[in-house]
């Protein structure tokens, strides 16, 4: 990934080498519909955090110059993030484009740590554009990273969100999460007792909505491919619930199940040949794995509870489950073939819909003590702590970013679907709020690559 | 032939007259038709309410039949005694009506997570369905679905709603 597309240089000359970041073309082939768009808002961030300068980029180009600019992205981006404090524009009193042009003595005055430059060209080979930028420490004069990225045309926004992914892992030492996309389910009344749901992907800054599909009926549970191409989803377009396969590319849609009964709560394997389902063919809900070249069934729990919400660990090997088998729901484990079935989660009357982090050592869940207040909490199975993040009363549907750093979820505010996101560690909190409609089931894409 | 001509523009005008009225009857301004007369005695005494096996009583609000929505507690789904005799009053019709489908839509409140309340729902259909299959009736008449959360009937997050959702509602499909 970026590691491999860094060059951490510390010549100043512009005649070092830029290593060309290719970007995967975001464009959908089938049309989508715009949908409302998310804002997202931070309710929460840390305290200190780093001071950044992104200052604005030359616009060296032929093409129309967009009313958002590639730093005002990377900007909102880092702000988001809650580990950054990036400085405003109208505080910048210079704005370099390239190394040389810059004086750190001005950055240690405004009291900067870091500062990123760049200008957007004309791609040489004529398709698309460039993004040049460079990271650079204030304190020691260091070029920290220096890239010039390839973007497809209409892709700016993206390669924007390139850019924070590289600046987010070169100070934080984690990859950043920003080039992602969320799924999520809008419901909008529509007359009557008649309601409209709409499963939507956006970029993970909530821009670009597009609705993937829509039905008068119920539709729930996405799932992203782990090549972010296709999204699994229930629907009950039927009348009956399905578990559906759609290309985000071509728009083609399979039905996976379609047996008597439940057919729910759809994960991907990590190699994206399997898809883990529940199932109630057989009588109750049963966790179940379709191979989906073949169409092969194989029934892994067989108990009379209700066994649900499966989920892969990140090798492949196991695969976590919600269960009442112990009287109220809870998390368990076993591996692809059913074999090895232990409990998990303990503390708390009920512990369902887990999301596995970067390591399986943290698993985000929905989590009760009682009867009234659910919540978000992440199980750290290495000591065996559960810890609560979230704080409303109905808050559900916990997705971790690809790399670990947020949890995003469903909560209810003012009698509406919200999202929000919390950081792993609790410090850091938004509020992603939609013009209309009743906003949940969140899904966070894997790295799109 | 004059009387002729004029009896057809009669015919005609009264037709579509016929058919504004009809249009009207529709819009919610119109006056109501003044209700029907009360049946004669004999009628009611012949629509039994406790008729479990006559369709007529599915529409009748003083028959068990016209109660087609079960209600449970939280996390629960066995049926409470209160509600058996509905479901038996159901298991009678259906047995008597071989032509009779039904599904039983099995609901949640909206705690906790979608997917497990689609279990939920299903065992609130399930149990449902093992009481009407218990009193003989056949389970291919029989379907359940669940929807788990997706469907609540009342939408304010509080105890007065939530329990209105915790339902299975008995549809017939076919009478």
């Amino acid at each position: 990934m970026y590691s491999t597309e860094k060059s951490n240089s510390c010549s100043a000359s512009t005649g070092s080498p830029f290593l060309p970041g290719l970007i995967l073309l975001v464009l959908l082939a089938f049309p989508l519909l715009a949908s409302a768009q998310l804002r997202i808002e931070i309710v929460d961030g840390v305290e200190g955090a780093m001071p950044i300068a992104v200052v604005p980029f030359a616009w060296d180009s032929e093409l129309p110059e967009p009313a958002t600019g590639v730093a005002e992205i990377i900007s909102a981006n880092l702000a988001r993030s809650g580990l950054f404090e990036p400085m405003a524009e109208g505080q910048m009193i210079e704005q370099p484009v390239r190394p040389p042009e810059v004086r750190f003595g001005t950055w240690r005055l405004l009291r900067v740590d870091h500062l990123v430059i760049g200008r957007v060209i004309d791609s040489p080979d004529g398709v698309g554009q460039e993004i040049e930028y460079h990271l650079l420490d204030v304190h020691s004069g260091r070029i920290l990273l220096s890239q010039a990225l390839s973007v497809s045309p209409g892709d700016l926004r993206f390669g924007a969100h390139r850019v924070s992914d590289a600046v987010y892992e070169s100070l934080i030492g984690v990859p950043g999460a920003f080039a992602t996309r969320i799924a999520y389910v809008v419901v909008s009344d529509i007359g009557g007792d008649d309601e409209l749901f709409e499963l939507v992907v956006a970029d993970a800054d909530g821009f670009n909505p597009q609705t993937v599909v829509r039905n008068t009926q119920p539709i729930l549970s996405p799932a992203w491919s782990p090549d972010g191409r296709r999204l699994a989803y229930v629907s009950f377009a039927t009348g009956r619930s399905n578990v559906i396969v759609q290309d985000l590319f071509t728009g083609q849609t399979e039905i996976v199940s379609s047996s008597r009964g439940i057919n729910g709560a759809p994960a991907w394997s990590p190699d994206g040949e399997r898809l883990a389902v529940s199932l109630s063919q057989a009588g109750s809900p049963d966790v179940w794995v379709i191979d989906l070249n073949n169409g092969r069934r194989q029934q892994l729990t067989h108990h009379w509870s209700i066994n649900t919400e499966p989920e892969w660990s990140p090798d492949g090997e196991r695969i976590y489950f919600t269960s009442d088998r112990a009287g109220r729901p809870q998390i368990h484990v076993m591996g692809t073939d059913g074999s090895n079935l232990q409990r998990v989660t303990f503390d708390g009357r009920y512990n369902a819909g887990a999301s596995i982090g970067l390591e399986e050592r943290f698993l985000a869940v929905v989590h009760s003590d009682g009867d009234n207040d659910f919540r978000v909490a992440i199980f750290d199975r290495e000591n065996e702590r559960m810890r609560v993040l979230s704080n409303g009363r109905l808050d559900e549907s916990p997705s971790f970013a690809p790399n670990g750093s947020m949890v995003l979820y469903a909560a209810r505010e003012n009698g509406r679907g919200v999202l929000a996101a919390v950081s792993a560690d609790g410090r850091i909190r938004q509020r992603l709020v939609a013009s209309e409609g009743d906003v949940r089931e969140p899904a966070w894409s894997p790295m799109i690559r | 032939m004059k009387t002729a001509l004029r009896f057809a523009a009669l015919v005609l005008l009264a037709a579509f007259l016929a058919a504004c009225a009809r249009d009207v009857r529709e819009e919610p301004t119109a006056p109501e038709p003044p209700p029907p007369p009360p049946p004669p005695v004999e009628e009611v005494e012949r629509l039994d309410a406790r008729d479990f096996s006559d369709p007529r009583n599915l529409d009748n609000p003083d028959s068990l039949l016209s109660q087609r929505t079960i209600y449970f507690e939280f996390d629960r789904s066995n049926v409470r005694a209160e509600f058996r005799p509905i479901i038996d009053a159901h298991a009678t019709y259906i047995q008597a009506n071989p032509s009779a489908r039904v599904i039983l839509e099995g609901h949640t409140d909206e705690r906790g997570s979608r997917e497990y309340n689609l279990g939920l729902g299903e065992r609130r259909g399930n149990s449902v369905q093992d009481l009407l299959v218990a009193a003989g009736v056949a389970s291919r008449q029989i379907e359940v679905v669940s929807f788990g959360e997706e469907r609540p009937v009342c939408r304010e997050s509080n105890e007065d709603c939530w329990q209105r959702n915790r339902r299975t509602e008995i549809v017939y499909t076919a009478r």
